[in-house]
């Protein structure tokens, strides 16, 4: 076995060419690319509102109450969502050597059907409607929309892998399909409301109280575990060893960690409500299930990191790369700062403050929106046929300005937050609260500045970011025969 | 496609023989560290299970071996503070405002007091150090309409204003354009009449306006807000002559507050603060520099 089959992507000879649907990917990547623009614009708005209150306009479509769900939708489901689509069918043609199941129509019908329910949710919670359960704020009519999309994607993946051309399912496969199937079972337990008429928007949520929340963050903390990890971790057992042109570092691992972890998170949920009316062994096993979690969220971490080993060199050459594998500190870092902050008396310092906001953003974007650039910057040239990115230089640039955007982000709201939950607590030696809601507010007052420049040096990056796809798109096409081999490789 | 397992150069570890668009899988062992970790964390997880509330059956649940409970443990909380803050708010209840000042010491502790729950609880209409805001009372000022001394002000948040509680302080002022009392040009002419009491009068009101306006206000209003616009205390009435304005000084809102005024609501404190901290309040507001 000589060295060159192990690190090039040499594959069996005469393997029959199959015609894979790549149109339908070139359009989730362009969809990913401009929702990341609007959910990162949106986002640094928030923040100057949080700053500076005088932002909200004193209209009702520019308050923080109705832009925040635009946000956050517009992050996790437009931008998150489209990398997800995007790349699972990318993915899933390529491990199955298969074209996409169900016909180019079907694909077309997902991708614009997603894409209508992005702008009608982003439009109904600027106009007002809300089922105020977060991150899962559209109207019962647009939930029963997305179902039948969901479904339908769904029925294009399994599809997909049913009548794959390789004897075994590959690892990102199986992340994919968890992210498929139980964001569906989510959705549908989640969203069990009550319409007040046949016509109207407004819908009750169908259980009440303790139960609603438990319900409600049952939902929201599995869409963090299987929307924006597990969904994610499938993007990365593909792009990263790919780019890194190394073979998975342990197959026994992908196994344990993919199982534990499946297993584990669904459970996890109720940490999100310590402390409130909630029952006490409810909140004892959120807080035992999130600590059993760390370890299996670190499998993907070790698979993803040891994968480069034997290729460390080629982060000094190729800035996408880096993207990934900085995603993978990231998630490493933020599962292991959730587990953490599950534990009763840390959640008591920090439930409520600004170092939660810290802790989801150190998971957006440092691992979800960084796997998503480095599969994007793979990608481009690979779906338009180009040799590379229009410039690789604005790819380090972009890495550098989005870093720095984090760091800025993260440790502002470290420092925030935990000022806010120690300021709250702090009684003076009479028995009286030390300080007034309004003082903890002056005293984050900096700190909210400086997430806002973390959060537009963000958005800079992803400006640069545009701007490259968008060159490299337009640019001239190479000549055939140099063209790069990633793109035919499969069918050669 | 049939498994072909090959060895990775790099690492020497063989791979699982699969391959997928060129990628493949070495089958490294779990790590070590990771497989021990995970078991010590499950082991903990199991040891925080045995020890506190945890595992539900059909009738209860498991209450662990420490008893804990997240409401015992807020009962034991508020008790601690409850007998810190009783140490000195004993004695604030116990004493007289008279006696309050007379003991340095005492008065410091009140006045602490009275700051946080003053932070906690008023700030946030009458603003940062009773600096107060449109409709909401300067308390730093001394334009009181209720009364600014100790006691007046210990009342005030006892039963607070248009509350609905017992002992409330109360008042209404006729809504003279919404109700007719006075015609709309009557009312213009009273507005620029109450101009000239805090020594600004508008520009475009003439001087029959004014004399007119004079008149109406003698006969309408003098009765509430004295013949001066010196205000009454009895019934909460501002004092128009004086250059503090509780809703502002524009003659559209003076216009407005004749025609159809606002009366502002106060909550009556005595149900949700105690004696003790209704009394140290009551001499932090005075002392925020409009006690009399």
């Amino acid at each position: 076995m000589s060295d060159a089959v192990l690190h090039g992507a040499t594959l069996p000879a005469r393997l029959p060419r199959v015609d894979y649907n790549e149109a339908v990917v070139r359009k989730f990547m362009i969809a990913a690319m401009f929702w990341a623009v609007v959910a990162f614009c949106v986002g640094c708005y928030l923040a100057a509102e949080m700053s500076w209150p005088a932002f909200n306009l004193g209209y009702e479509f520019t308050n923080f109450g109705r832009l925040r769900p635009v946000h956050t939708s517009a992050a996790i489901f437009a931008f998150g969502g489209s990398m997800l689509f995007g790349t699972a069918m990318y993915v899933v043609q390529r491990t199955c050597r298969a074209r996409l199941f169900g016909g180019s129509a079907l694909a077309d019908f997902i991708f614009w059907g997603y894409q209508f329910f992005i702008v009608m949710a982003a439009l109904s919670y600027v106009m007002g409607f809300s089922k105020s359960r977060e991150y899962a704020e559209p109207e019962w009519h647009l939930d029963l929309w997305l179902t039948l999309i969901w479904v339908l994607f769904a029925v294009v993946f399994i599809g997909t892998l049913i009548k794959r051309a390789e004897p075994h399912i590959y690892v990102a496969n199986w992340f994919y399909l968890a992210f498929i199937l139980t964001v569906a079972v989510l959705h549908l337990g989640n969203n069990l409301t009550v319409p007040v008429s046949f016509w109207g928007a407004k819908s009750y949520a169908l259980f009440s109280g303790t139960q609603d929340a438990m319900i409600q963050w049952w939902y929201g903390h599995n869409a963090v575990g299987f929307f924006l990890t597990a969904g994610f971790l499938g993007m990365m057992y593909y792009f990263i060893p790919k780019a890194a042109n190394r073979p998975v570092y342990s197959y026994r691992l992908s196994i344990f960690h993919f199982w534990s972890l499946i297993f584990l998170y669904i459970w996890a949920g109720p940490h999100h409500l310590e402390y409130t009316a909630l029952p006490d062994w409810t909140q004892t096993l959120g807080m035992a299930f999130s600590i059993m979690l760390w370890m299996p969220s670190w499998g993907g971490m070790i698979n993803g990191l040891m994968t480069l080993s034997g290729a460390w060199d080629k982060l000094r050459t190729d800035p996408g790369l880096r993207f990934s594998v900085t995603a993978v500190g990231f998630y490493g870092m933020s599962t292991f700062e959730g587990p953490v902050m599950s534990i009763r008396p840390v959640n008591a310092l920090s439930h409520y403050t600004d170092w939660g906001i810290g802790h989801v953003h150190s998971g957006s974007l440092g691992w979800v929106a960084f796997i998503s650039f480095g599969a994007l910057y793979y990608l481009i040239p690979v779906l338009w046929g180009r040799e590379r990115m229009y410039s690789v230089k604005l790819i380090s640039w972009h890495y550098w300005i989005a870093t720095l955007g984090i760091v800025f982000y993260i440790t502002s709201m470290w420092v925030a937050g935990i000022m806010e939950g120690l300021m709250w607590r702090a009684y003076d030696s009479q028995g009286f609260l030390q300080y007034s809601f309004i003082e903890s507010i002056a005293a984050v007052h900096p700190f909210l500045v400086i997430r806002l420049v973390g959060g537009l040096c963000f958005l800079t990056g992803a400006l640069l970011m545009a701007f490259n796809m968008i060159m490299t798109i337009i640019g001239p096409r190479p000549a055939l025969n140099a063209m790069p081999q990633a793109a035919f490789v499969a069918g050669e | 496609m049939t498994t072909h397992i090959e060895k990775d150069p790099h690492s020497g570890t063989e791979t699982t023989g699969h391959v997928w668009d060129g990628l493949r899988e070495l089958n490294t062992p779990l790590p070590k560290w990771w497989l021990y970790t995970w078991l010590a964390c499950i082991v903990w997880a199991f040891g925080l299970m045995l020890l506190y509330p945890s595992l539900p059956y059909f009738t209860g649940y498991w209450h662990g071996l420490l008893g804990y409970s997240t409401r015992t443990e807020v009962m034991q909380d508020v008790a601690k503070i409850a007998g810190q803050r009783a140490l000195v708010m004993d004695k604030v209840a116990a004493a007289s405002f008279e006696q309050i000042r007379a003991t340095p010491a005492l008065l410091a502790e009140a006045q602490t007091a009275g700051r946080t729950s003053f932070a906690n609880n008023c700030q946030p209409c009458h603003g940062a150090g009773g600096g107060g805001r449109p409709g909401y009372p300067a308390l730093a000022a001394g334009a009181w309409l209720w009364g600014g001394r100790l006691e007046d002000i210990q009342q005030t948040l006892q039963h607070g204003i248009r509350s609905g509680a017992e002992g409330a302080r109360d008042s209404q002022m006729p809504r003279f354009g919404v109700d007719g009392v006075l015609k709309p040009e009557e009312i213009v002419q009273v507005a620029s009449f109450v101009m000239t009491l805090y020594g600004t009068p508008r520009r475009e009101a003439s001087a029959e306006t004014v004399a007119a306006g004079a008149a109406l206000f003698a006969d309408n209003c003098a009765a509430c807000h004295g013949e001066k616009g010196q205000g009454n205390r009895e019934f909460g009435a501002p004092a128009l002559a004086s250059r503090t304005h509780l809703y502002g000084d524009s003659f559209e809102i003076v216009q407005g507050q004749i025609t159809n005024p606002h009366m502002g609501v106060m909550p009556a404190w005595g149900g949700k603060l105690d004696p003790a901290t209704i009394k140290s309040l009551a001499i932090y507001v005075h002392d925020l520099g409009g006690g009399e």
